[in-house]
């Protein structure tokens, strides 16, 4: 008997069914968004080579999540900058240029760096865990490597029954290409 | 649109041309690169004598301990703030030119701060005890003193390159997925790891387009405190000639100055080299040089502020480390920076000469001669004419492992430089095609 990897269904995830539009004109997927919006969809995905306010205003987004990470990444650091100084002042306490142990100003300096290296650590963190790691169907729809050269592109997730309904949709909004993934 | 390349540029253009230069580049790149490893190794045999003899080969004597180690460590972290003011900064300004050009100056930057650091290493003289900088519980529970302005640099400068490499592999990432759906063989392999599953999906770019903001948004400040934390270095002492307020903001403004004249030098053989001519025109030159002139100038403008201060002042060593400088025995140094930083700057002033990259290259390269005697002048003359040591002064002159070790860091510098625009995306494929008109149904753009 055949024994079923259990790591397989990771690793290698079956392909999402579904269409794969490919545009050449932009106004022609902004088009096909509203017309997928209007019948109902809405876990479809949309590639582009360029990010483009058109597509946005069309999908009609949520903001990105990845401001909070930035926020909180740098009021951690400006603690651990607060900490830093402070906790190794006090830890061994020696006079320095006739100033207070714990004095504020120039511990300013490394707090502000390290509010700059912590947020910016926490946005990439941030970015790489939203858009990467926590991606829709990650890795399961179909894709065209001219998406990130000069062709915009529709994937919408269907069962074979409605399919070509949909692709009636996608072609009637202007793609040039429509197929079965 | 005056800020896009011409008009004939269609996305696809865009990425089969930049993705050309990841082809074979010809005998001139090999030879360059030949010759930027050839310095590397003069480098690292000076290195290796320093290492072996101490620091008194670099030719310090009394009052002069900081020379060309810390001239040059100023010099290549100025180099590096251009690349973080036309990747960042331009960018919250929302100016369409910079798309063209930032990918150089960004991929400048790393390379010129890594350059950098190598510097205060060599500098302290024992290399290996380097990792005392860092504030780690040691086992005479000893810590760093915060108090110093040494501890901000390393802080402010270990903050920067980390922040600017991320910045740069960030940008990166769309560019190699375009490249990697063009390549074929090891080198999609190579792509398909590095781009890390980029695809450019709505909600990719969705969460890619924030984070790029807000990282630009904290690159701006970190790009200003970290020029002035380095003129800190300075300005915290009691020498003369180097206790100013005017420090921060003249370091920053010259550290641009000097960082786009290297962005010109650079960009004019990148461009030739791998015929980019379509995508870097000379509007673009003509910006980068109008951003030189404009910083030349609040320099030149710096020069006489602090000259004005030291004979207005009326602190008599002020005065007199300022006419040590001018006509000591170090004139020749003040003078270079002065003719390359104050007037050749007003060329500028001309189209014709903001137009013709010829001239501009030329330009650049002697503002960045004058930039590192700019550094020269501060640090070393302003030791050499404390007037509480005026007995042993002039005595200092620097010796070939000086000159040695700075060559090196020039090779290591540009080999790094052109192994990068080698393999990696040298302009950006997705932020040229965001300034050129996206095609649309009736008038497609003519390919």
């Amino acid at each position: 008997m055949k024994l079923v990897n259990p790591l397989a269904a990771i690793f290698h995830p079956p392909p999402t069914p579904g269409l794969l539009a490919v545009f050449g004109h932009l106004d022609a997927a902004v088009d096909a968004i509203g017309r997928l919006r209007a019948a109902g969809h809405s876990d479809f995905t949309v590639y582009s080579p360029v990010p483009r306010h058109e597509l946005e205003d069309a999908l009609d987004q949520p903001v990105s999540p990845v401001r909070m990470f930035t926020l909180i990444g740098g009021i951690a650091g400006c603690a651990v900058g607060a900490w830093l100084t402070l906790y190794m002042s006090y830890d061994w306490p020696i006079v320095l240029g006739g100033k207070p142990i714990g004095s504020i100003p120039p511990y300013v300096v490394i707090m502000f760096e390290m509010t700059v290296l912590f947020g910016a650590l926490s946005t990439i963190l941030g970015i790489a865990f939203n858009a990467l790691f926590a991606a829709r169907r990650l890795g399961t729809v179909a894709y065209d490597p001219r998406f990130t050269n000069d062709k915009f592109g529709i994937f919408v997730p269907s069962e074979p029954a409605r399919a070509s309904q949909v692709e009636s949709l996608l072609r009637g909004a202007g793609a040039e290409e429509v197929r079965r993934a | 649109m005056a800020d896009t390349p011409t008009s004939r540029v269609t996305y696809d253009v865009v990425t089969r041309s930049i993705a050309r230069t990841l082809g074979n580049p010809g005998k001139g790149y090999f030879a360059l690169l030949a010759l930027a490893v050839a310095l590397l190794a003069v480098g690292i045999v000076c290195l290796l004598f320093l290492l072996r003899y101490g620091l008194g080969l670099a030719g310090y004597s009394h009052p002069v301990y900081w020379a060309v180690y810390i001239t040059c460590f100023v010099f290549w972290v100025g180099i590096a703030h251009s690349g973080t003011l036309i990747s960042a900064i331009l960018f919250l300004f929302r100016s369409g030119w910079r798309t063209a050009v930032y990918r150089t100056a960004e991929a400048m930057t790393v390379f010129a701060v890594m350059t950098a650091g190598l510097f205060p290493l060599i500098h302290i003289g024992r290399q290996w005890y380097f990792y005392w900088l860092i504030p780690y519980p040691n086992e005479r529970g000893l810590w760093p003193n915060f108090k110093s302005p040494l501890i901000w640099d390393e802080f402010a400068i270990g903050t920067y390159f980390t922040v600017s490499t991320v910045f740069l592999i960030m940008g990166l990432i769309p560019d190699i997925a375009a490249v990697r759906d063009l390549a074929t063989g090891w080198r999609k392999k190579l792509y398909a790891i590095t781009a890390v599953g980029w695809r450019g999906t709505n909600e990719q770019w969705r969460h890619y387009t924030r984070g790029y903001l807000y990282l630009a948004a904290l690159a701006t400040p970190l790009v200003l405190s970290v020029h002035s934390v380095v003129s800190w270095d300075f300005a915290m002492a009691l020498v003369p000639g180097w206790h100013a307020t005017l420090f921060a903001p003249y370091f920053v403004a010259g550290a641009i100055y000097s960082g786009v004249a290297m962005v010109i030098t650079l960009l004019v053989p990148i461009r030739k080299l791998f015929h980019l001519e379509e995508l870097i025109t000379v509007h673009h030159f003509e910006n980068l040089a109008k951003l030189c002139l404009l910083t030349g100038l609040i320099v030149s403008m710096s020069y006489c502020t602090e000259n004005f201060t030291a004979w207005f002042g009326g602190n008599a060593h002020e005065r007199a480390a300022f006419w040590y400088r001018a006509f000591g025995p170090f004139w020749w140094a003040s003078w270079t920076m002065n003719i390359c930083n104050g007037l050749l700057p007003w060329l500028l002033w001309s189209k014709k000469v903001r137009t013709s990259v010829v001239a501009l290259f030329v330009v650049s390269i002697f503002v960045n001669i004058g930039m590192w005697f700019e550094r020269f002048v501060i640090i070393v003359v302003s030791l050499a004419g404390e007037p509480f040591e005026r007995f042993a002064n002039a005595t200092y002159n620097p010796t070939w492992a000086d000159w040695g070790i700075m060559a090196g860091s020039f090779g290591w510098f540009f080999m790094w430089f052109l192994l990068f625009v080698k393999n990696f995306p040298a302009v950006s494929i997705s932020e040229v095609k965001e300034v050129l008109p996206a095609p649309k149904r009736g008038k497609a753009v003519a390919a």
